[in-house]
């Protein structure tokens, strides 16, 4: 599975960090979200999925490859 | 349970959906909307698409594909007009009755509106590109309410080149919200951006011409947004026996009957951490709300409490507005890190002996999360603000 973060629409709001914080993080200037792991472990989907899903600006996506 | 119905198609309602089946449930799905539109967002109608930086498509909340794995009953542009709880039937605009076992309420809110006709609104998709589609160099703009909305669309409205006039009853925009010094300072924004805010005006309608004042003066406008809060969508459950009032009203569980949880900006529920019945209009509580309401129907025998931090964010001209927690009701604010005049500052809200509540401008992320986490873990204010670490009095 890979995780596609489309950058502009992110809104800095860091619920991504929070739900799934291996796979995410945010930069310092403007909080806008930085990708960590493109390509998580099985372990860690289950938080990924969770940022997808709390992600208040549908900037991210888990995708099958 | 086989038949689950979440009535409500934005972000609440689509969180619940995507719950239920991430979380096992493999029977009927039914999600009811009454716009025509698959599930879109709507912050960016105030920002990005009202500035004509993204076209509507942008604002899809999920691929077609991705929604299409959720294999729902999916029925758009058509509203609930009844709820039979005994019955377990939900009755829609289209004459269709569909019975469900699990029941998920989400729908929303709608715009208060003015006497008068001619006036925007902007809560839907086509009332922003209607109002985009008159914004450019030169319109007179006139915006009723300087809450987060009216001040969103003015700063965009502004940039775009019209002639702007924000016009709020209130003495200090948002200072119910905020406070009177943070509204202050927002305020400020405005007028360094050519706006016209007029402050502890009362507009009583609409005209052909603009609009009219509680003391009978007359605004000039090309076209008027009304952006003065909203009413929750309860009408529909009118007979079904559920108590409403500002909302529909939950329990902790976000249960408003056997069977029926509510979620988003029409739930009224109890939020444990803050000891209240809370309604909140934010973003990302309508995801957060629509997955708990979901895993709570579901599992009944394992729910949990909903008990969350709200969180929003505005963006207006150069700021970007962050807040964590419940600031309404608030008895002190103090700035706690950076400072008012740069427009870079974390403040902290108090609510009797508790930190309830953080706003920052323009401030790092994390210099925001852990004010976050002490209001999570219900620390007092005499913990999390040191006294002397607190700017002059508030």
């Amino acid at each position: 599975m890979r995780v596609e973060l489309d950058e502009p629409k992110c809104v800095a709001s860091g619920q991504c960090v929070m739900a799934s914080p291996e796979v995410f993080d945010q930069r310092d200037e403007d909080g806008v979200a930085i990708l960590l792991e493109e390509r998580p472990g099985e372990e860690l989907l289950d938080g990924v999925r969770e940022a997808v899903a709390i992600c208040p600006a549908a900037a991210i996506r888990l995708v099958e490859e | 349970m086989n038949r689950v119905v979440v009535v409500g198609a934005s972000a609440a309602g689509l969180a619940a959906v995507e719950t239920l089946r991430r979380e096992g449930y493999d029977g009927t799905l039914t999600l009811v909307g009454d716009e025509p539109h698959a599930p879109y967002d709507r912050p960016p109608l105030s920002k990005q698409l009202l500035a004509g930086e993204w076209s509507p498509d942008r604002l899809a909340l999920r691929h077609s594909a991705d929604l299409d794995t959720l294999d729902l009953d999916l029925r758009l542009g058509v509203a609930a007009t009844g709820l039979d709880v005994p019955g377990r039937t939900v009755r829609l605009a289209d004459g269709a009755t569909v019975p469900y076992d699990g029941l998920v309420v989400a729908t929303g809110v709608r715009p208060r509106r003015l006497p008068g006709e001619g006036a925007h609104v902007l809560r839907t998709l086509d009332d922003a590109v209607a109002l985009r589609d008159r914004l450019e160099p030169g319109v007179r703009v006139v915006v009723v309410g300087a809450g987060f909305l009216g001040a969103e669309a003015a700063a965009v409205a502004s940039r775009l080149g019209a002639e702007v006039t924000l016009l709020e009853p209130a003495p200090v925009p948002l200072a119910h919200a905020i406070g009177d010094e943070i509204g202050q300072v927002l305020s400020r924004a405005h007028l360094d951006h050519g706006v016209n805010l007029r402050t502890g005006v009362t507009v009583t309608a609409v005209t052909e011409d603009g609009v009219r004042l509680a003391d009978g003066e007359r605004v000039d406008a090309d076209e008027v947004l009304v952006a003065i809060g909203s009413l929750p969508n309860t009408e529909w459950l009118a007979d079904s026996g559920l108590s409403t009032g500002d909302g529909l009203n939950c329990d902790e569980y976000c249960e408003a009957a056997q069977h029926v949880y509510a979620a988003g900006d029409v739930a009224r529920w109890y939020n444990p951490l803050f000891g209240v019945p809370m309604r909140i209009e934010h973003r990302t509580n309508a995801a957060e709300q629509g997955m708990a309401a979901a895993r709570n129907l579901l599992r009944p025998e394992a729910r949990k409490p909903f008990a969350p931090v709200p969180y929003f964010w505005s963006d207006q001209y150069d700021m970007k507005i962050q807040a964590y927690g419940y600031l309404r009701g608030h008895d002190e604010v103090a700035v706690v890190d950076g400072d008012l005049e740069t427009r870079r500052f974390v403040a902290a809200y108090r609510t009797g002996d508790r930190l309830t509540g953080t706003l920052a401008v323009g401030m790092p992320p994390k210099a925001i999360r852990s004010w976050r986490q002490a209001i999570a873990t219900g620390a007092t204010w005499r913990e999390a603000v040191p006294t002397g670490d607190t700017g002059d009095d508030r």
